[in-house]
């Protein structure tokens, strides 16, 4: 037990270095970046009007006078007494606005985590189990596809097809527009996040299926399934080969989050969908460092904290490990 | 006696496919032909990474895809085509690996034994098989990972005679083994042929085939050369082919030669 705990510390130490190696990285970035926010925000024919006066008051608001060290450490130790700081787009606490929109992409993005993974799990073992058939190759084919269709794309087709002729589907957002919060049914809710929802699924069955479909090929020529079929074993993909793609798969599966958010970003972008991703987008290019450095850090969290998972299952689930670690 | 196996003129070829166009064919087994009779062990002998243990594969059809197999395999009288040795292996003709590898790393020693039965029958047969060779009821409990090698070596003979089998195969059942656990596992072999099973026994060492076999076959370059009882090799005389005499000089208690190997 100790030893789990030993892992558990140790994973934490890590991620908590790899959080200020993140939000270092994107301050740096944001920093270098040449977008004014004074003439993004503002707009450069307002900004001309402004007395000296408002234009310094501006500058202040957007910090564009202060040293950038002097930036980073003052984010920081706010972040390490959980504030994160106001939020210069929206003047609202960064803790607040990230929750809102996360809580909006949540359900976009378990769908879509949920759906990509059993689809690309299921397709990668009837490929694996039909390696060489047609239905291995149709299915290899498809995915090495859709693998190289950039996700936004993808949404443009998806929305061409489905919101402008065929007229099912709405075009965007999270709600219909006009719709007062209160009167929004979840059905209306659940409408407007199909197509965002299943484009992101999309991108990210093919590398789960392909993955998954290699390692039953590795499973199907091991010695134990040559054995099984010597022993004249009946269901050996259901006894041996399933047992033994679970634990890359479980790897697979949380690996994907990383994948699942990267790809949010632009799939909310197409389709204006008031998620994390979109809020991320719009922090970068309105100069909303606070807010940025906020999302950042709570992907890179969440991340990080699907990889742990993956970990700490894989002692639960691994004999090998499970027991090794029970033995020494 | 009727022979329980008997296998003419076998033949193992592949063709695989490298860059481009090349083609080459591989043709391990090129003419082999042996007898097991009941109650008797039969030993193929060759060098390591001959391909003898395509012999056993091809007995029970789990050859590669692109293995072409020519020849005849005779199982108690009739040929065993692909669908006979489908409803045979498992149940009356039984094959054991060369190794822990042969089993499912993922899965408990006990439920690989049942083949997933939960029967009592399968159960009280599963622990009396273990028990036949030494292994305690926790073995069941344990996954591949912890067994030891001669433990290992041990379940997957207590795994070949848990349905009293007519044939048994045992490739290379003893490398990595110490001597004395080599003796013992044989042993359990002779007691098997003794029930009344025929023993096909594939192996790259002479003396320890010596041991327990009654027939000799010596296997070299795709061929069987010598097809001999094992009792010529105590003495020395009669062994024609010059790898026979080769092998038999190259034995610890003949001056361990090399000549010729």
């Amino acid at each position: 037990m100790s030893h789990r705990l030993q892992f558990t510390v140790k994973k934490l130490i890590r991620m908590a270095l790899l959080l200020l190696g993140v939000s270092l990285t994107a301050f740096l970035l944001m920093d270098a970046s040449p977008l004014d926010p004074l003439q993004t925000n503002v707009g450069q024919a307002a900004l001309g009007a402004m007395s000296p006066e408002q234009v310094a008051r501006l500058e202040a608001y957007w910090g564009v006078n202060t040293p950038a060290a002097e930036r980073y450490l003052s984010w920081l130790g706010g972040a390490l007494r959980g504030d994160l700081g106001v939020s210069l787009l929206y003047r609202r606490p960064v803790l607040e606005v990230i929750g809102q929109r996360l809580s909006a992409s949540l359900g976009l993005l378990i769908f879509a985590w949920a759906l990509s993974g059993a689809l690309g799990l299921a397709l990668g073992i009837l490929a694996g189990a039909s390696r060489g058939r047609w239905t291995d190759r149709l299915i290899r084919g498809g995915c090495l596809l859709l693998s190289s269709t950039p996700a936004f794309w993808l949404a443009l087709l998806l929305l061409i097809v489905f919101s402008v002729w065929l007229r099912v589907l709405p075009i965007g957002l999270a709600v219909p527009i006009g719709a007062a919060a209160d009167s929004v049914t979840l059905l209306e809710r659940l409408r407007h996040a199909l197509l965002p929802a299943v484009t992101l699924s999309i991108t990210g069955v093919s590398g789960i299926a392909l993955h998954t479909r290699e390692k039953v090929v590795d499973v199907l020529d091991s010695d134990y399934i040559l054995f099984a079929r010597a022993r004249g074993e009946e269901r050996i993909l259901r006894r041996h080969v399933l047992r033994n793609v679970a634990l890359p798969a479980l790897t697979l599966q949380f690996a994907s989050i990383g994948e699942i958010i990267g790809g949010s970003v632009l799939v909310e972008q197409v389709f204006s969908y008031p998620g994390l991703g979109q809020a991320a987008v719009s922090a970068g290019l309105g100069g909303d460092m606070p807010l940025l450095l906020g999302i950042t850090v709570t992907t890179a969290a969440i991340v990080f904290g699907g990889n742990l998972a993956a970990d700490l299952l894989y002692g639960v689930v691994d004999p090998r490990i499970r027991r090794g670690a029970a033995r020494g | 006696m009727e022979p329980i196996l008997s296998v003419d003129h076998l033949s193992v070829s592949f063709t695989r496919y490298g860059r481009g166009l090349s083609r080459t064919e591989l043709n391990p087994i090129r003419d082999l032909s042996l007898r097991v009779e009941p109650g008797q062990v039969a030993a193929v002998v060759g060098e390591s990474g001959s391909g003898k243990s395509l012999l056993a594969h091809a007995i029970f059809h789990i050859l590669p895809r692109n293995a072409r197999v020519a020849g005849d395999i005779r199982y108690d009288g009739a040929p065993l085509t692909r669908e006979r040795a489908e409803s045979l292996r498992g149940r009356e003709i039984s094959l054991i690996p060369q190794g822990v590898t042969w089993l499912d790393p993922m899965m408990k020693v006990g439920d690989q034994l049942r083949r997933g039965r939960r029967d009592p029958d399968t159960r009280t047969r599963c622990r009396q098989v273990l028990e036949r060779y030494g292994l305690g009821p926790e073995t069941e409990g344990l996954y591949p990972f912890q067994l030891s090698g001669g433990m290992a070596r041990r379940v997957l003979i207590a795994s070949a005679v848990m349905e009293g089998p007519r044939l048994i195969v045992a490739d290379e059942p003893t490398p990595g083994l110490d001597a004395r656990t080599a003796v013992r596992v044989l042993g359990h072999f002779r007691e098997l042929a003794e029930e009344g099973a025929g023993v096909l026994l594939i192996t790259h060492d002479l003396e320890l085939a010596l041991t327990v076999a009654g027939t000799v076959s010596v296997f070299l370059d795709g061929q069987t050369v010598d097809h001999l009882p094992a009792a010529r090799f105590q003495s020395g005389q009669g062994l024609t082919h010059p790898y026979t005499r080769a092998l038999w000089r190259a034995m610890p208690k003949n001056g361990m030669e090399v000549s010729g190997l």
